[in-house]
C-alpha cells in the first residue's frame, strides 16, 4: 500500500510536469543517495519568511494599506443634489478609521473652504499580528511580557470576545475565458471580469445553433452579431475572418449572421437602437451615459469589463469576443467530431477550474502570500458597500439640511459621518456572523467566518489554513468525508495536459494575454519564456512571475507569465524598459490581429494564485550546493537570498505543468528542471503530523487530519491565563517518540485480542496506568455573568452571600464579595455568583460533579457593564466510553478498564497501558502505524527520538524499517516487534506484538 | 519393485498395536511430557501455552497429574538471584506457573502500603492545579511499615493508629530564581493535623478541633521513635515554583491496597517468566557457531571445545 501511495504521488507529479512517465526504480528509491543534499533546512527558513498564516496577514495588510485607500479614493466625492458643497478625502486607517474631510460652504455666492481632519467614521476590526496590531513585529520576550503566546500565529479577528477566522475562499480565476456546458447542454463561454471600477460576468451562449450574449444589463439574450455590429464591426466578413479561415467556423457562425440579418440590423446605429430597446430599466439613470446612449456605455463599461476601451476604440473588445467565440466553437467542433472527446474537452475545462482550486490545496503549505487574495477582496467589498451606504446616508442628511428653507447654522457634514455606526456595526456584524450580504455587489454568502476553535493548537492552525471550497456542489465526491482542503495531498489531478490543447492553428503565432487582456502576438514563445525566467531569476522581475510553456503533441505552446498584484506595475515598466527591448519589442512589433487558435501567451497579474518554491535544476543538477546550505545554517544566507540569487524560484500551477520536478535529487534526470525542497511539504499542517503517512491508506490519513484537531494538548504558552469558553488540557503531555510536532501521550500498547471488550475498535485500558495519571485531562469551562444596567436606571448587583438561614448551604463556596472563590469544590446546585437583578434574584448553577473554580476575572464589556467570568476546572481521568486515537485515524473508545494484575505482561515485566484489537489493521491498512509502533519501541529501547516524516526515507527524515529492526535486535527484542506475553489472569502465555507508541 | 511393495504390505499387515514397546506405566510419553512441561516458541506464536490442570488428565497412561502438597513441599525451592534495596529476583523451582502468577498478583494488588489519600490545601498559587498536585503526592512512596497501622474505615476518626500526616509548606520569594519542590519537603507531623476546622465554634477552653484526633504523638510509638516517617525517596519532584508562588498543604496518608488504586501497590511491577531453554536442533560448529554467537545481542550462546578423540 505504501508503495502504491508513492506511485500515485509520483505519477501525479509526472502528470504535472507534463512528461509521460518517470520510470520508478524501487531499488533506487530504497538505495541511499550519496550526493543528496539535505535541503530540509530550507523549510523552516521558508516558514520563517512566509509563515503559515502569512496569506491572511498579507492580505489584510494589503487591504489596510492599499485597498481601503483605493475604495475611498474611488468614492471620494459627496455632491449634494441641492447645493454642491462637499468632498472628502481619506487619510489614515487604524482601528478607528479616520478621514479628513474638506468641504465647501457656499452662502449667498460666497464660497468658503473648510477642512476637518481625523474624523472617525467607524472602527475597523484588526487582524492579529497584522501591521496595525499592537503585537506586530514584537519578539518572543515582548510577547511574553504582554501575556501573548509567541507561537500564536495571528491572522484572525477578535470580535465580541471570540476569535473569528475568515476562511480562504476558493475562487475562479478572474478575467479568464471559461468554456462550460450548462444543464441543457448549451455551450457557454463565460468571463468573470473584474476591474477596479466594475465587476461583471459576461456569458456568450450557443443555443439552438445561434450564439447569444447574456449580460445582466439586458433583459433578453442578445444575438452576438448585433453586439459585434454595435461595437462597430459592421462587416460580417470581418467577423468571420477574425474567427479563422476554416469554413467550419464560419458555418457555425452562419445561423447567427442570418438571425442578425433577419431582424434587419446592418449598421452600428441600428444595432445600438436594438440594444437600447432591450435594456433593463434602471432606477437611477446615469447622466453621462444619457448623451451617447446607455447601450453603448454598457458595452463600454460592463460588457467584458476587463478589456478597457480607450478613446472609443472597441476593437480590443471585438477581438476578445472573437477569441471567446473561437474557443467555444472549438469545443463544439470537437464534440461533433467525437462525442467522448468532447466530453473530455469539457471536463478539461472544468478540471482547469478545479485545477486552480485543487492545486491551491496542494500547494497550500508553502504557498505564501499568493494563496488568497480573497480576504482583502472580501473585506474591501464589504467595506466598499458600507462606505457607499454611509456616503448615501450622509448625502441624504446634507440634502435634508440644505433643502430646509432657513438654515440657522452653517452645515457641518462631519456630524453626519457617524450617525448610524454603519461601518462599525456592519463590519462587526458581518465578521461575527460570517454572513456576507453585500447589496451593491449582489453577494450573499454564508459561513465566511468561523469561530477559531481553541481546543488544540493543531486545530487552530488547521482552521487558519482551511480553504472554503466553492465548487462543492458540482463535485460528486463531496460529502462529509471528502478531502479536507488544508490537509491532504491532492490526488488525481487529471487531464492537466489537455487543458489548453484542443485546437489546431498556424504554428509560430502566439497570443499574448495579460490578465485576460489581449496584448499582442509573439512568434517565439520559448525564447520569450526563457528570457523571462532568466530575468526573474536575476531578480529583475518579481519573484512570483512564472513562465509556462506547454508543448503538446501538436507542438503547441502556451506561455503564461504571471505577475503578483503588487508588482504588476513594476513589471509593466520593466517589460517596457528592460524586457521591452528584447521581448516585448517583438510583441508589439507584431500587428494586433487574431488568428483562430488558443496558442497564447498569458500574462496574468492577479493575486490569489498559489505559488510554491522549488529548487532550480540545470539539466538535472541542483543549483543549491553544499556551501549554500552551510551558509544557511551559519545564518549568512537567508531564504530571500536563495530567491534573489536564482537558486529557488516560485512556480505557480501553470508553470508547474511546464516543469519536470524531481522528488529527490537522486532522481533527477537531465530533463529535470526543478527539484522539490522536501517532498513532505506537499502535505498540510495536520497531515504533516502523521508519521509515515505514505504507508497508510489515504482515507486513514484524511480521518486523522480531522481527528488531529480534536486532540488534547497544549494550545498556547499562555493557556493558563486565557479565559476560553472551553479548554481541554492534558495533565501530563509528552513528546511523541516518533517525532512530529504534537504534544500527545506515549503509551505502551499491545496489539492483541483480549477479553472481548475490544471488539469494534474498542480499547482495553490498564487501571493502574490510569491511577498513575495516564491520559488525565483538565477541562476548563467559562461561565460569565454581566451586571446589566437597565433603562430605568436600575442595575444588577452582587450581594454578600447569606451565611446562615435558607439557601446558605448553596452559597458555601462564595467569598464575601458574592463571587465564587477559586479552589473551592463546587457541589451540585451551588451558586457561584450571587447576583440580584431588579426583578428576581438568581444565581447561576452548574450541576456536574466536583469541578472547581480555577480563576475569576472581572472586566467590563463594551457598554461599561461590569462582567464576571469564572473559569471552572474539572479534572477527568479516562473512563469507559472515552475516545482515544493514534495518529493514523484509528480511533477507538475505551471498552473496559482492567486492573494491572489482570493485564498481560512481557518477559521483561513490561505491562501495556492499553490494548488494541489487531482486527483494526487488516481492513484499515495503516502500515504507517505498524512502523510507528516499531519505531516507538526502538525509540524507548535506545533512548533516541525516531523520525517519521512523509516520504522521508530517501532523504533521511524518516527512519527505515530495517534500521528500526536492527535497533530492536540490538536491544534484545524481536526484529518484528513481537514480544512474548504472559496472561495476567490465567497462567498461560500469550503472544503478540507489543510496542510502545503514542496516542492522544 | 513389485516385490518390495508386497513386502511393505506384509509389514503393514503384521503391524499391531500390541507389538509396540510398552509405555512404562507412571511415565508420560516424551511428546506429552514436552507438552506438559514446556511452552514451545514457534515463529508465529507459542504453542502448548496452557498447562494441564486436571488431575486425571493422564489417568489412562497411569500418570497422576494431581498436585500433591507433600510432593510440592519436598521439591519446591527458591533461590534468590539478586536482592537489592529496590530489586529482587529469585528462581522458583518446582512450581506451576499458575501459582507463580498468584504470587505476582498478590504482590501487585493485595499487599497493603501507606499512601497519601487526602490532601488539604491551604494555599496553592503554583501552576500545578490542586487536583494534579494531590495526585502527584498520592504516588509518592512512603517509607513506613504498614503493619503498624490499621485500615481507616469510613466511620473511623483519623487517629495515630491509622493516619500519617505530612505537611508541605514551600514558597518561592519574589526575585529569587525558580525552585523545585521535592519530596523531602514533606514534613512528618507526628502530632497529627495542625489545620483547624473552621466550622467548630472556637471555645477558648477546649483545644481547637483539627482534621485528625491523635491521642498521642506518633513519636512516642516505639517503632517510629528511632526512624521517623518520611517519603522513601527524597528527590521526587512534586512541583516547581516561580517567584512569588507558594504551596501550603497537609497530606494524610492511610493504609490501602493496590487493588483500590495503584498508589498503594508496593511494587512498581512484579512479573514472572518461565525458565528459558534453547534447544539446538543440530550441533553448530566452527564458523557457524561463531556467527550464531555473535548474532545474539544478549549473549545466550557460548562456544565450547569439542573434545576430539
Amino acid at each position: 500500500m505504501g508503495l502504491k501511495q508513492e506511485e500515485i504521488l509520483l505519477s501525479n507529479n509526472s502528470i504535472n510536469s507534463n512528461v509521460g512517465e518517470i520510470p520508478i526504480d524501487k531499488q533506487k528509491l530504497a538505495a541511499p543517495i550519496k550526493s543528496a543534499l539535505d535541503k530540509y533546512q530550507l523549510v523552516p527558513e521558508f516558514l520563517k519568511v512566509r509563515g503559515l498564516v502569512k496569506q491572511h496577514l498579507d492580505s489584510f495588510n494589503y487591504f489596510v494599506n492599499t485597498g481601503i485607500k483605493k475604495i475611498v479614493c474611488a468614492n471620494d466625492m459627496i455632491v449634494s443634489d441641492v447645493d454642491p458643497v462637499f468632498s472628502s478625502g481619506l487619510k489614515m486607517y487604524a482601528a478607528p478609521i479616520l478621514v479628513n474631510i474638506e468641504y465647501t460652504q457656499g452662502s449667498r455666492g460666497v464660497k468658503m473652504r473648510a477642512e476637518k481632519n481625523d474624523l472617525v467614521i467607524g472602527r475597523m476590526p484588526i487582524m492579529l499580528r497584522s501591521c496595525c496590531c499592537v503585537l506586530y513585529g514584537k519578539d518572543e520576550a515582548e510577547l511574553a511580557r504582554l501575556g501573548e503566546c509567541p507561537l500564536d500565529p495571528g491572522g484572525y479577528f477578535i470580535i465580541k470576545g471570540t476569535d473569528k477566522v475568515m476562511l480562504i475562499q476558493e475562487q475562479l480565476s478572474k478575467n479568464r475565458i471559461i468554456i462550460d456546458a450548462d444543464k441543457k447542454g448549451n455551450i457557454n463561454a463565460s468571463v468573470t471580469s473584474s476591474s477596479e471600477a466594475t465587476k461583471s460576468k459576461t456569458v456568450i451562449q450557443m443555443e439552438k445553433e445561434k450564439i447569444y450574449l447574456l449580460l445582466n444589463q439586458f433583459v433578453k439574450k442578445i444575438p452576438i452579431m448585433v453586439v459585434m455590429k454595435a461595437m462597430g464591426m459592421e462587416s460580417d466578413q470581418e467577423v468571420v475572418q477574425m474567427l479563422g479561415r476554416d469554413p467550419r467556423y464560419s458555418a457555425l457562425l452562419l445561423p447567427s449572421i442570418e438571425e442578425c440579418a433577419g431582424i434587419n440590423i446592418y449598421t452600428q446605429e441600428q444595432a445600438l437602437q436594438f440594444l437600447e430597446a432591450k435594456l433593463k430599466r434602471s432606477m437611477y439613470a446615469d447622466r453621462a451615459s444619457e448623451k451617447e446612449g446607455r447601450a453603448l456605455s454598457i458595452l463600454r463599461v460592463v460588457f467584458l469589463a476587463n478589456v478597457p476601451v480607450r478613446s472609443d476604440n472597441f476593437r480590443p473588445k471585438c477581438l476578445y469576443v472573437a477569441v471567446m467565440l473561437r474557443r467555444m466553437m472549438d469545443a463544439i467542433l470537437n464534440k461533433d467530431a467525437m462525442d467522448d472527446k468532447a466530453k473530455q474537452v469539457l471536463r478539461c475545462h472544468r478540471s482547469y477550474l478545479f485545477k486552480n482550486s485543487r492545486s491551491l490545496r496542494k500547494h497550500k503549505r508553502l504557498c505564501g502570500e499568493q494563496a488568497s487574495g480573497a480576504i482583502w477582496q472580501l473585506i474591501s467589498l464589504l467595506f466598499e458597500d458600507l462606505f457607499k451606504t454611509t456616503i448615501t446616508e450622509v448625502k441624504r442628511h446634507i440634502d435634508t439640511v440644505l433643502s430646509k428653507p432657513s438654515r440657522s447654522s452653517a452645515l457641518d457634514p462631519s456630524l453626519f459621518l457617524r450617525t448610524k455606526e454603519i461601518i462599525t456595526g456592519g463590519l462587526e456584524r458581518t465578521l461575527s456572523t460570517g454572513n456576507f450580504d453585500i447589496k451593491c455587489f449582489r453577494m450573499h454568502r454564508k459561513g465566511m467566518t468561523q469561530v477559531l476553535a481553541r481546543l488544540s493548537f493543531i486545530g487552530t492552525l488547521g482552521y487558519m489554513t482551511k480553504i472554503q471550497p466553492q465548487f462543492e456542489k458540482s463535485r460528486k465526491v463531496s460529502g462529509p468525508r471528502a478531502l479536507q482542503p488544508s490537509q491532504c495531498y491532492s490526488l488525481g489531478v487529471e487531464d492537466l495536459e489537455l487543458l489548453s490543447g484542443e485546437e489546431l492553428h498556424t504554428p509560430n503565432s502566439f497570443l499574448v494575454i495579460l490578465n485576460g487582456l489581449i496584448l499582442g502576438k509573439h512568434r517565439r514563445p520559448q525564447h520569450f519564456a526563457v528570457a523571462l525566467r532568466k530575468l526573474r531569476r536575476a531578480g529583475k522581475v518579481g519573484e512570483f512571475v512564472s513562465v509556462f510553456v506547454n508543448e503538446k503533441q501538436l507542438n503547441k505552446s502556451v506561455v503564461v507569465v504571471y505577475v503578483g498584484v503588487r508588482i504588476l506595475v513594476i513589471l509593466k515598466h520593466i517589460c517596457l524598459r528592460v524586457v521591452g527591448m528584447h521581448i516585448f519589442w517583438k510583441l508589439f512589433d507584431v500587428e494586433l490581429y487574431l488568428c483562430a487558435d488558443q496558442l497564447c501567451v498569458y500574462i496574468a497579474s492577479d493575486g490569489g494564485r498559489v505559488c510554491r518554491p522549488l529548487v532550480i535544476a540545470d539539466k538535472g543538477i541542483s543549483r543549491i550546493k553544499e556551501h549554500h546550505m552551510k551558509e544557511l545554517l551559519d545564518g549568512v544566507r537567508s531564504f530571500d537570498d536563495f530567491l534573489r540569487h536564482g537558486l529557488i524560484e516560485y512556480l505557480d500551477v501553470n508553470e508547474e505543468n511546464n516543469a519536470l520536478i524531481a522528488l529527490y535529487e537522486g532522481e533527477a534526470t537531465p530533463d529535470t528542471t526543478h527539484i522539490e525542497i522536501e517532498p513532505f511539504t506537499i502535505l498540510g499542517v495536520c497531515a504533516g503530523l502523521i508519521p509515515y503517512p505514505h504507508h497508510n491508506q489515504s482515507p486513514r490519513n484524511t480521518y486523522q487530519c480531522a481527528m488531529g484537531k480534536q486532540a488534547m494538548g497544549n494550545i498556547a504558552y499562555n493557556q493558563l491565563n486565557r479565559m476560553d469558553t472551553l479548554l481541554y488540557l492534558l495533565v501530563h503531555p509528552q513528546r511523541p517518540l516518533l517525532t512530529t510536532r504534537t504534544i500527545e501521550l506515549n503509551a505502551t500498547v499491545a496489539v492483541m485480542s483480549y477479553s472481548g471488550y475490544d471488539i469494534e475498535d474498542a480499547i482495553v485500558m490498564n487501571k493502574s496506568s490510569l491511577d498513575r495519571g495516564f491520559g488525565r485531562c483538565i477541562v476548563m469551562k467559562r461561565y460569565s455573568g454581566v451586571i446589566q444596567k437597565y433603562d430605568n436606571g436600575a442595575s444588577d448587583r452582587i450581594l454578600r452571600p447569606q451565611r446562615t438561614g435558607v439557601g446558605s448551604e448553596k452559597m458555601q463556596i462564595l467569598d464575601d464579595d458574592g463571587i465564587a472563590a477559586p479552589g473551592e469544590i463546587i457541589r451540585p446546585d451551588d451558586v457561584y455568583i450571587n447576583k440580584q437583578s431588579p426583578v428576581i434574584t438568581r444565581g447561576s448553577r452548574i450541576t456536574s460533579a466536583e469541578p472547581l473554580p480555577d480563576k475569576v476575572a472581572l472586566s467590563s464589556d463594551r457598554n461599561e457593564n461590569p462582567c464576571i467570568k469564572i473559569l471552572i476546572r474539572h479534572t477527568r481521568r479516562p473512563e469507559v466510553g472515552d475516545k482515544f486515537s493514534s495518529r493514523h485515524g484509528q480511533k477507538g473508545v475505551c471498552g473496559t478498564i482492567i486492573q494491572q494484575e489482570d493485564f498481560p505482561f512481557s518477559e521483561r515485566g513490561i505491562c501495556p497501558d492499553l490494548i488494541m484489537d489487531p482486527h483494526g489493521f487488516p481492513s484499515r491498512m495503516t502500515v504507517g502505524k505498524m512502523i510507528e509502533l516499531l519505531g516507538g519501541k526502538a525509540g524507548v529501547s535506545c533512548g533516541r527520538f525516531h523520525y517519521g516524516s512523509a516520504f522521508g526515507e530517501p532523504s533521511g527524515h524518516a527512519d527505515k524499517v530495517e534500521a528500526i529492526s536492527e535497533t530492536l535486535i540490538k536491544h534484545g527484542f524481536s526484529y518484528n516487534g513481537k514480544d512474548f506475553l504472559y496472561s495476567g489472569s490465567a497462567a498461560y502465555a500469550l503472544s503478540f506484538s507489543l510496542c510502545p507508541f503514542l496516542g492522544s | 519393485m513389485a516385490g518390495q511393495e508386497e513386502e511393505r504390505g506384509d509389514t503393514k499387515k503384521k503391524f499391531s498395536i500390541f507389538d509396540l514397546p510398552d509405555v512404562p506405566m507412571g511415565q508420560l510419553p516424551d511428546h506429552l511430557q514436552l507438552h506438559r512441561t514446556r511452552v514451545l516458541c514457534n515463529n508465529d506464536a507459542p504453542i502448548h501455552t496452557e498447562s494441564v490442570q486436571y488431575s486425571g488428565a493422564y489417568a489412562t497412561v497411569g500418570v497422576d497429574n494431581s498436585l500433591r502438597f507433600d510432593h510440592f513441599r519436598n521439591n519446591f525451592r527458591v533461590e534468590v538471584v539478586r536482592l537489592t534495596e529496590e530489586d529482587m529476583e529469585f528462581d522458583m523451582v518446582g512450581i506451576d506457573a499458575a501459582i507463580a502468577n498468584a504470587f505476582r498478583r498478590i504482590l501487585i494488588a493485595e499487599l497493603p502500603t501507606m499512601a497519601i489519600e487526602k490532601v488539604l490545601i491551604a494555599n496553592n498559587t503554583s501552576v500545578v492545579q490542586d487536583e494534579v498536585l494531590a495526585h502527584r503526592l498520592g504516588l509518592i512512596p512512603i517509607g513506613v511499615d504498614p503493619r503498624h497501622f490499621e485500615y481507616l474505615s469510613e466511620n473511623d476518626q483519623p487517629n495515630e493508629r491509622n493516619t500519617i500526616v505530612f505537611k508541605l509548606h514551600v514558597s518561592c520569594k519574589r526575585g529569587s530564581p525558580r525552585i523545585t519542590v521535592k519530596s523531602d519537603e514533606l514534613k512528618w507531623l507526628p502530632n497529627g493535623s495542625e489545620l483547624v476546622k473552621e466550622s467548630t465554634p472556637s471555645d477558648s477552653a477546649s483545644k481547637p478541633e483539627t482534621y485528625t484526633s491523635f491521642s498521642c504523638s506518633q513519636e512516642t510509638i516505639p517503632e517510629f521513635a528511632k526512624n521517623p516517617i518520611a517519603p522513601k525517596y527524597p528527590d521526587i519532584i512534586i512541583a516547581k515554583l516561580g517567584p512569588g508562588q507558594e504551596i501550603e498543604l497537609e497530606a494524610h496518608a492511610v493504609k490501602g491496597k493496590g487493588k483500590t488504586h495503584a498508589k498503594w501497590s508496593p511494587v512498581a511491577t512484579a512479573w514472572y517468566r518461565m525458565f528459558p531453554e534453547v534447544v539446538l536442533l543440530e550441533e553448530v560448529e566452527d564458523d557457524l557457531a561463531e556467527e550464531l554467537k555473535s548474532k545474539c545481542p544478549v549473549d545466550v550462546f557460548d562456544i565450547e571445545d569439542l573434545g576430539k578423540g
